[in-house]
């Protein structure tokens, strides 16, 4: 078996808690928080719920003790709080001692800036300063100033599967020992944009999501963000370090079938599996836990359960859970929070509750794991499914 | 409602940005998806933008399009039994 | 460890680079400080009832695609990565200006789903039905080279055999306000812009679609191994002479051995200083090459960059319009690209024979 790429740190700030600890501890407590927006003043407030930290930018920037003349984004402020958690929790105190790099990941980038400003820039010199923002790369820029990192910085946006895509880049800069050290994952920030532009798609849901439900209706935005630290072997040797657990397996494919819709029988989802087993030489009945991409719209939870099944053919699908209940999608950051979420069940060995569900698919028989349940967990897979048919998948070990 | 289904046929072409379609092209029977006309699911969705600007007809659900825009004769007919404006 | 080619390229720009040699019909404007990309015929790659949904920026990058798969004659690739600085822009401002204006209400999809930056390399897998590996990177700067990289790694570790990779950047009305707004952009002047001599502070901006087609084989097509790459997000001023020491280095190339080199001066005073330290010292004796001239500044312009160093290989031959320095040499082996922009996203590409 493939040894996989060692985690040795993690951060995250959601809906449902400001640190790991605190997402944790939601999780095992059904404490999800799916709310009424009050940071952004849209119409939909009422006919929409989110998965929104209820924390103001101001707040976030006096917590980051950051320089009120400063131009963070909302995501910026976000992706650094999960940054500082993640490297502090690695125990890394000089950030380029070894060769480190960022690949962050973002949808929205500073968007909530642009919708905010877009017609004062011209009146408001004051605002200007964010008209930079705007660019997705200027979040990551920011962070690796921010922790003082000089290095390989770069930043992923491949829709709601950009954070999976950030963690299996930096798991593939390590193998190949182009760095020793990164930090990967996702950040987003909510933003009319987005809440207008899923409206437009007629997949949100008026209540709370579904996954995997017969009567579900749609998704629940939501903002968050969450990194890992990658470290080379060399480097936990010789630092003796805590290993959290192991990116073993990824895998990235192209549905290649619609703009936004996923194919009947998610072949895209299918491959990015497939390619992530054969990555880890796991077979898929090794894996414990399948921590589902489960949006609630329509499509993806038929798309993804037919792809899950056809990985499954014939053999009994592990226990399965969406987490977007709790957090609501995340965007970009899903797949970063949601690798949070598989370490933390390796780590702690049991299986997070899909919640909200109540009745089954009519087009399959799947089932997802509607409590907590505590069990060994040696392998979890996570999906992470996006627009433009880009899919990806990946695999979290126990350490051995 | 002839003088509907012409206003129908001309905003299907300029929103859905059809250029190559001409007015003569599309029959008030033909299937606007699929074989048809070959619309498909986001069209569907600004479909629906219109009914709501337009005619004053708010669609949650977006599988009642299906049978509402199977063609333009089923869309001038919804139209004239619902429209708010 | 297996080698990386680029096989094929096409380049769509502010100047007639597609069905040309080399850049033989080129021409300076000197007049505007925004330029914009010389269409293509779109129908005669895209179907009108494909193409009646897609932002400016996805049609370029489907038409700049096409013709690097042909050049190197191919069908299909295991990979297509593509960067972005600003993906769709012109739909982002659609969608935006849409939401405050209606006040939230009649939007429509399809602006919105053009705004995602991975939809370029999205439309690409659709229209080739390509369904291996699809990554978009969009850093500033360094977009198209985090693409390079990754499609070097693949090749190298055997992950696959032949890679799309390509930058894409469109020009949008309302950010290229903004742009000027905020002094990125030059101001508007009746005085011809001169990107080597400026005095002022602020870029000539652009837009285009350049694709490569990346093969660990050497092929008739060839035009150049893709020899090494290095990204960094901030460098000092003093510090990039020593990083490229550092990285020609590692190649066991010394200066001396590098027989162009291709600087991304792109006339804003306060940034091209990065490039001109260079020029005047390490690079005194070195024939050198600038080009954003031509196809104006964006965060993939460097892409356009690396269409010039390959183009320059093959035909080994240097157009006048590109040069910054009367020295020449004999042959045109090795390459050295580098960029930046405004001091951040810095990027080492390395070419060969």
């Amino acid at each position: 078996m493939v040894k996989g790429v060692a985690i040795t740190g993690m951060g995250i700030i959601s809906s449902i808690g400001n640190s790991v600890e605190e997402n944790y501890i939601s999780l095992i407590n059904n404490k999800a928080a799916i709310t009424t927006i009050e940071n952004i003043s849209t119409v939909h407030a009422n006919s929409i719920k989110v998965g929104e930290i209820k924390k103001t930018n101001a707040e976030l920037i006096a917590q980051l003790q950051l320089d009120k003349e400063s131009n963070f984004s909302r995501t910026a402020l976000l992706g650094l709080i999960a940054v500082k958690e993640a490297v502090a929790n690695a125990g890394i105190t000089s950030i380029n001692e070894y060769k480190t790099g960022l690949i962050s990941a973002t949808t929205v980038g500073g968007m909530d800036m642009t919708e905010k400003y877009y017609y004062d820039y011209f009146e408001n010199p004051e605002v200007r300063k964010y008209i930079i923002s705007h660019n997705c790369g200027d979040v990551a820029q920011k962070i690796a100033s921010e922790i003082g990192l000089k290095g390989m910085v770069t930043t992923i946006s491949t829709a709601c599967s950009s954070a999976a895509n950030a963690i299996m880049l930096g798991a593939r800069l390590i193998k190949t020992g182009k760095l020793d050290r990164v930090i990967v994952g996702g950040t987003d920030a909510l933003a009319k944009f987005t809440i207008n532009g899923f409206k437009t798609l007629m997949i949100l849901s008026d209540g709370y999501n579904k996954p995997f439900d017969d009567e579900r209706k749609g998704l629940n935005l939501g903002e968050a963000s969450a990194f890992l630290v990658l470290e080379s072997d060399e480097i936990v040797k010789k630092e003796n370090k805590k290993v959290l657990a192991r990116v073993s397996g990824y895998g990235n494919a192209n549905d290649a079938f619609h703009q936004t819709a996923s194919s009947e029988n998610g072949d895209g989802a299918y491959l990015a599996m497939k390619k992530a087993f054969n990555v880890a030489a796991l077979d898929p009945s090794e894996i414990d836990y399948i921590n589902v991409h489960g949006t609630a719209t329509p499509n993806n939870d038929l798309s993804e359960g037919r792809a899950i099944l056809r990985i499954y053919y014939e053999k009994s699908v592990p226990d399965f859970s969406s987490t977007k209940p709790f957090t609501g999608h995340t965007l970009a950051a899903a797949a970063a929070i949601e690798a949070v979420y598989s370490i933390l069940a390796i780590q702690n060995n049991v299986v997070f509750p899909s919640l909200n569900f109540e009745t089954p698919m009519q087009e399959f028989n799947l089932t997802p794991q509607t409590t907590l349940k505590h069990k060994n967990i040696e392998h979890v897979l996570s999906n992470s499914f996006g627009f433009g048919g880009n899919c990806s998948t990946l695999i979290f070990s126990k350490n051995k | 409602m002839d003088a509907l289904k012409l206003e129908l046929k001309n905003k299907i072409i300029t929103v859905l940005n059809l250029e190559d379609i001409t007015l003569g092209d599309i029959n008030d029977n033909d299937p606007l998806f699929g074989d048809g006309l070959g619309l498909d699911s986001i069209d569907a969705l600004e479909l629906i933008v219109i009914l709501d600007k337009d005619y004053g007809i708010k669609l949650i659900d977006p599988k009642e399009g299906k049978v509402i825009f199977q063609s333009i004769e089923s869309m001038a007919a919804y139209i004239t039994a619902n429209r708010t404006k | 460890m297996r080698k990386t080619y680029i096989n094929g390229t096409g380049c769509l720009s502010a100047q007639k680079t597609f069905d040309t040699v080399f850049l033989e019909d080129a021409e300076w404007n000197k007049n505007d400080n925004v330029l914009f990309l010389k269409k293509p015929v779109y129908k005669d790659f895209i179907s009108p009832i494909a193409s009646r949904r897609m932002a400016n920026g996805i049609k370029n990058g489907i038409v700049a695609s096409a013709y690097a798969m042909k050049e190197a004659n191919v069908t299909n690739v295991d990979a297509i990565i593509t960067g972005t600085g600003m993906g769709c822009i012109e739909d982002t401002e659609k969608f935006l200006k849409a939401i405050i204006d209606n006040n939230e209400e009649f939007l429509t999809p399809t602006a919105f789903i053009q705004s995602t930056h991975n939809t370029v390399g999205a439309q690409i897998a659709l229209t080739m039905q390509c369904k291996g590996y699809n990554f978009t990177y969009v850093n500033g700067a360094i977009s198209f080279e985090s693409g390079l990289l990754d499609a070097k790694m693949q090749i190298e570790e055997n992950e696959a055999n032949s890679i799309l990779v390509g930058g894409v950047d469109e020009n949008g009305d309302h950010i290229l306000s903004l742009f000027k707004l905020a002094g990125y952009i030059k101001e508007d002047r009746k005085e011809p812009y001169q990107l080597l001599n400026e005095t002022t502070k602020g870029y000539i901006h652009g837009e285009g679609a350049c694709f490569f087609v990346l093969e660990n084989e050497k092929k008739e097509s060839t035009y150049a191994q893709l020899v090494d790459l290095e990204i960094k997000n901030v460098l000092q001023e003093d510090e990039i002479e020593t990083e490229i020491i550092d990285f020609l280095k590692l190649n066991n190339l010394e200066i001396s051995d590098i027989d162009a080199i291709i600087l991304g001066f792109n006339g804003d005073v306060e940034f091209d200083s990065y490039y001109k330290n260079l020029a005047e010292n390490a690079f005194a004796n070195t024939p050198q090459i600038y080009y954003k001239h031509l196809c104006g500044e964006y965060n993939t312009a460097s892409a356009f960059g690396l269409w010039t160093g390959s183009k320059i290989i093959k035909t080994q031959t240097i157009p006048e319009l590109i040069k910054s320095n009367s020295i020449e040499r004999p042959a045109y082996n090795t390459i050295l690209l580098y960029n930046q922009l405004n001091g951040k996203d810095h990027s080492f590409t390395l070419i060969s024979k």
